[in-house]
């Protein structure tokens, strides 16, 4: 009796003590992400989210090959320097994009075609033609209405296509093809992809809502 | 008892449990090499999840269960990366880490002294891209007249070319991807300036150096304009465009795999509208009219090489009459023909390991077919006492092959050297016929070979310096020269920093004194230069003093009978000054300006000078102020600009049979001109437009203010006359048009 209890209880550790080291590879890497990606909607500090683009960074470089640790790492700096925007620390811009720009091309490389990587794509470049808009408007401006077009072409089911564009609209100015109510349209829509999207998986790309609802409050 | 063993073994089980998952706890302090505590590192153990981010006091806690050697890493942009190897016990580690500053393009400070940079790669310093040089209201879309904008340039009306630091403008020598441009302005007639050949859309990148410039360049004893051609298109397009002045239409077309495009395009240009409308001071019976095409291919060869070519191709004519000044009721006769071919090839590879190779050569043919005649009020050429020389036939051709290669080498942090060599050959050629028929042929080659050194070494992000040689070896001199570079950088603060440059430069005799019955050597200059740089993320503030002194210039005189043969190497003279730079994009919204201002004291004796003076090129103060205001709601540009330089000297130097002596001399007035353009981009937010339009319009002296360059004399010296732009004011109104082909639908087939 003492000895089967010995054995199941050093079984039982033993079990225990290697479980960490024996949990599939996915599982552990699964498990990290979604303890992070919720954070994605919900972090708005700089502080916050320098800490979020390192920890996934920190996954990145363990995984190597995952291309999501990639593109919310980029998307964590991309999402501090539209913070710097909104506050016209523009010089501030070019420095995060310098960061940001690596990572997201270790995403393209290694996942093509990814509607959602292309959005990142089109964040990125409008984020460099606001550190600069007049002498950076020809480049980046064009990079990014090509990127964000090419997003809704893989994917025209993708809630951030509408997000992206409805922030466009609603902050161009009316002479420049801007509007306010289009933009609120496109919120709207982006709002009601939202509701039906599904993601790949618990990991994958899903952020949006707290934006659509921001921006659908506004007047 | 029983009880007490299983307790016991439970004991040891939730002791085994915890040791099994056991965090120990990795804590420290991150601070920089000056012991300031470092906000946002990013601190983790190599390949696992674990890790941190540095608080504002430094301070980083994070727990781990790893085990073992591990990797402690720490990791901030724009310093070194830090790495430890550490034994995982299970007990808590504490660490304090020093990260030390790495030495970064974006960081360092800019060898900088003497030159205006302006491309996108540099943030720091940009001052004129191709957009704020169309844009610049007294340009006219030229790239060199933009450049006249800013301080060291002079504000010389009469004649082309960048006229820099009491330089003539053969001192300033203009290169394409490296190689030497000859013939960059087209071809005009006395006392007319003529434009530059090349689109400003062509260059990505504009370098202005106004002294201390590297050692990959030479022949230039003042200034070096460094045009960096641009790379693949964007996307495929085709152009059209419509002016008072002609037509142009092109097309570039771009592979799917973008590593290839190639491009024509084709424009007339006549100025007989023009002429119509503005009344020019020549009397024309052959309106200047532009043939000219442009073909170019780029290839991308490796992730990292690119190959260039770009070919530009003229013909132009121009004929007028004007009243003589040598003799009353007679026409002075000119008429010009210009053929020109310039052909470039650059090319640069990197070749790993820190390895970069550069390549080019430049081709450019050039044929002018002048003559010039004496004519009586029915345009009869006659052929008058005494002025026999003014009817004439003259048709210099030049070949020109200019070649360049260089390795450079980087070092450790963004230190680098460079080597290489530079061949220029040289052919002209130039049959003269007389009012008696006799015809002349000169002839000469010259070949110059050159090899250069130079290292960039950053010591700290704080200082930088860039020591350089060039040796050089000219064919038609039989000579050598050696020639030092070196400029320093230091910061002195976070976005100021003060430099320092010291150079010799060499150029050899300009063809037209050669050859020479006498033995010449190169001309030399020694340049001196201290400035000040202060640049934000949307002002640049640049102050730069300098001192150039100039020996051995070419002195001329009279041999054989004739004027103007270069005599010897004696001549001399120096320049100084300072110049004060402000640009500023931040105070008022969407308004940029600019403000230069030039101060110059040179005097030098060469040529048929009688003396160390003032030379009529020069003047004392230059200033510019151009202004651009973009209005949002009108998608337009509204652009003026004001140029003032303060009276220039004007000579007329006469021999009287044993020297050279002065028959008159004195000051132009002030020089003062205000200009407008204005540039409406209707496409401008317009979601993926097909169709891209671009109207401009702009005024050159749109006060008509009357500008006088200096005075001509007659033959006889009895006669003189102002010298002065063929029509005061000058207008120019077009549309250009581009339509971008889609290629999304491209992008996606592609990638799927």
């Amino acid at each position: 009796m003492k000895k089967t209890i010995l054995i199941m209880m050093t079984s039982f550790l033993g079990t225990a003590v290697f479980a960490q080291g024996d949990i599939a590879p996915g599982e552990k890497y699964v498990k990290a992400m979604e303890a992070l990606v919720p954070a994605v909607d919900t972090t708005h500090s700089m502080d916050g989210l320098t800490d979020l683009a390192n920890s996934f960074e920190r996954i990145a470089n363990a995984e190597k090959t995952q291309w999501l640790p990639f593109y919310y790492a980029a998307l964590c700096h991309i999402n501090k320097a539209n913070m710097f925007f909104t506050t016209q620390q523009l010089d501030k811009i070019d420095p995060l994009m310098d960061i940001a720009e690596p990572l997201l091309k270790k995403a393209e490389e290694l996942e093509k075609n990814n509607s959602e990587i292309f959005c990142l794509t089109k964040m990125f470049n409008t984020g460099k033609m606001m550190a600069d808009p007049m002498s950076r408007y020809m480049i980046y401006g064009a990079a990014a209405s090509e990127a964000l077009e090419t997003a809704k072409k893989l994917d025209p089911e993708n809630p951030r296509v509408y997000l992206l564009e409805g922030i466009d609209k609603y902050y161009t100015p009316e002479q420049y093809g801007g509007s306010k109510e289009e933009g609120k349209k496109l919120f709207q829509e982006a709002a009601k992809k939202m509701e039906t999207f599904k993601p790949a998986s618990s990991i994958h790309p899903s952020w949006g809502a707290s934006q659509i609802k921001y921006f659908m409050s506004l007047e | 008892m029983k009880k007490t063993k299983n307790c016991f073994l439970l004991l040891l089980g939730l002791f085994l449990f915890q040791g099994g998952f056991s965090q120990v706890i990795i804590k420290g302090v991150i601070k920089d090499n000056k012991g300031n505590p470092m906000h946002g590192v990013s601190i983790s153990l190599k390949d696992s999840y674990d890790g941190a981010t540095s608080d504002s006091a430094g301070k980083f806690s994070f727990k781990t269960s790893e085990k073992g050697e591990q990797t402690l890493v720490a990791s901030f942009t724009g310093y070194k990366p830090f790495e430890q190897k550490i034994q995982m016990e299970n007990v808590p580690v504490s660490f304090d880490i020093n990260l030390k500053e790495e030495i970064t393009e974006l960081k360092a400070v800019t060898i900088s002294a003497g030159s205006f940079e302006a491309s996108d790669k540099k943030r720091a310093g940009v001052v004129l891209n191709s957009i704020d040089i169309v844009t610049t209201a007294s340009a006219n879309a030229d790239v060199t007249q933009a450049l006249k904008t800013l301080p060291g340039a002079q504000q010389v009306g009469e004649t082309e070319g960048l006229f820099v630091r009491g330089g003539t403008a053969a001192e300033t020598k203009i290169f394409i991807d490296g190689t030497l441009v000859n013939k960059f302005f087209y071809s005009t007639a006395p006392n007319i300036s003529g434009y530059g050949r090349f689109s400003t859309f062509l260059f990505k990148g504009t370098v202005f150096s106004t002294g201390g410039y590297s050692a990959l360049y030479g022949q230039a004893l003042s200034s070096a304009v460094i045009l960096e051609s641009i790379d693949l298109p964007e996307q495929k397009t085709a152009s059209l465009g419509v002016s008072v002045l002609g037509l142009d239409a092109g097309y570039q077309s771009l592979n799917k795999k973008k590593n290839f495009s190639w491009g024509f395009d084709y424009n007339y240009t006549n100025l007989g509208l023009a002429f119509a409308v503005l009344k020019q001071k020549q009397d024309y019976f052959k309106v200047p009219a532009f043939n000219e095409g442009h073909i170019n291919f780029r290839v991308k060869t490796s992730k990292t090489g690119m190959l260039k070519y770009y070919s530009n191709y003229s013909g132009s004519r121009l004929g007028f009459r004007t009243p003589s000044i040598d003799s009353a009721g007679y026409l002075d006769y000119f008429k010009l023909k210009n053929f020109y071919i310039y052909q470039n090839l650059a090319w640069k590879e990197n070749l790993g390991s820190g390895w970069k190779f550069n390549a080019g050569v430049s081709f450019t043919n050039n044929k002018d077919d002048i003559a010039g005649a004496l004519q009586d009020a029915d345009h009869t050429t006659v052929s008058l006492v005494g002025l026999e020389f003014k009817n004439f036939n003259v048709s210099p051709h030049g070949n020109y092959l200019n070649a360049k290669a260089f390795f450079e080498k980087r070092l450790r942090g963004i230190s680098a050297v460079r080597f290489g060599t530079e061949y220029n050959f040289s052919k002209d050629k130039a049959t003269i016929s007389d009012n008696s028929g006799n015809s002349y042929t000169y002839a000469l080659k010259e070949h110059i070979n050159a090899f250069f050194a130079e290292g960039d070494i950053y010591i700290t992000n704080g200082l930088a310096a860039k020591l350089g040689t060039r040796f050089e070896y000219s064919s038609s001199l039989d000579k050598v020269n050696v020639a030092p570079r070196i400029s320093l950088a230091y910061k002195t603060g976070k976005l100021s920093q003060a430099s320092f440059a010291y150079g010799v430069f060499y150029q050899n005799p300009e063809t037209k004194y050669l050859p020479s019955p006498n033995t010449l050597t190169f001309s030399k200059a020694t340049h001196y230069i201290a400035q000040y740089l202060r640049t934000a993320p949307l002002t640049v503030f640049r102050a730069e003093i300098f001192y150039k002194k100039y020996h051995d210039l070419i002195k001329t005189g009279f041999s054989n009978g004739r004027d103007g043969v270069a005599i010897n190497n004696n001549g001399f003279g120096d320049a100084k000054g300072f110049e004060i730079f402000w640009r500023d994009k931040k105070t008022v919204k969407n308004l940029d300006y600019w403000i230069s201002y030039s101060y110059l004291d040179t005097k030098r004796d060469f040529l048929n000078f009688p003396d160390a003076i003032t030379p009529n090129f020069a003047a004392k103060h230059t200033a510019s102020l151009v202004v651009k205001k973009f209005v949002l709601p009108w998608k337009t540009w509204f652009n003026t600009s004001y140029t003032y330089s303060s009276s220039r000297p004007y000579y007329n130097i006469i021999y009287d049979g044993s020297r050279y002596k002065f028959s008159d001399r004195g000051l132009v007035p002030d020089f003062h001109s205000v200009s407008f353009s204005l540039n409406y981009i209707p496409a401008i937010g317009k979601k993926d437009p097909k169709s891209f339009v671009v109207y401009v319009i702009s005024v050159n002296n749109i006060l008509n203010l009357k500008q006088t360059f200096g005075y001509q004399y007659s033959y006889n010296g009895a006669k003189k006359e102002a010298i002065v732009p063929p029509s005061r004011m000058f207008v120019f109104i077009g549309a250009f048009f581009s339509f971008g082909i889609d290629r999304t639908q491209d992008a996606i087939n592609n990638n799927l």
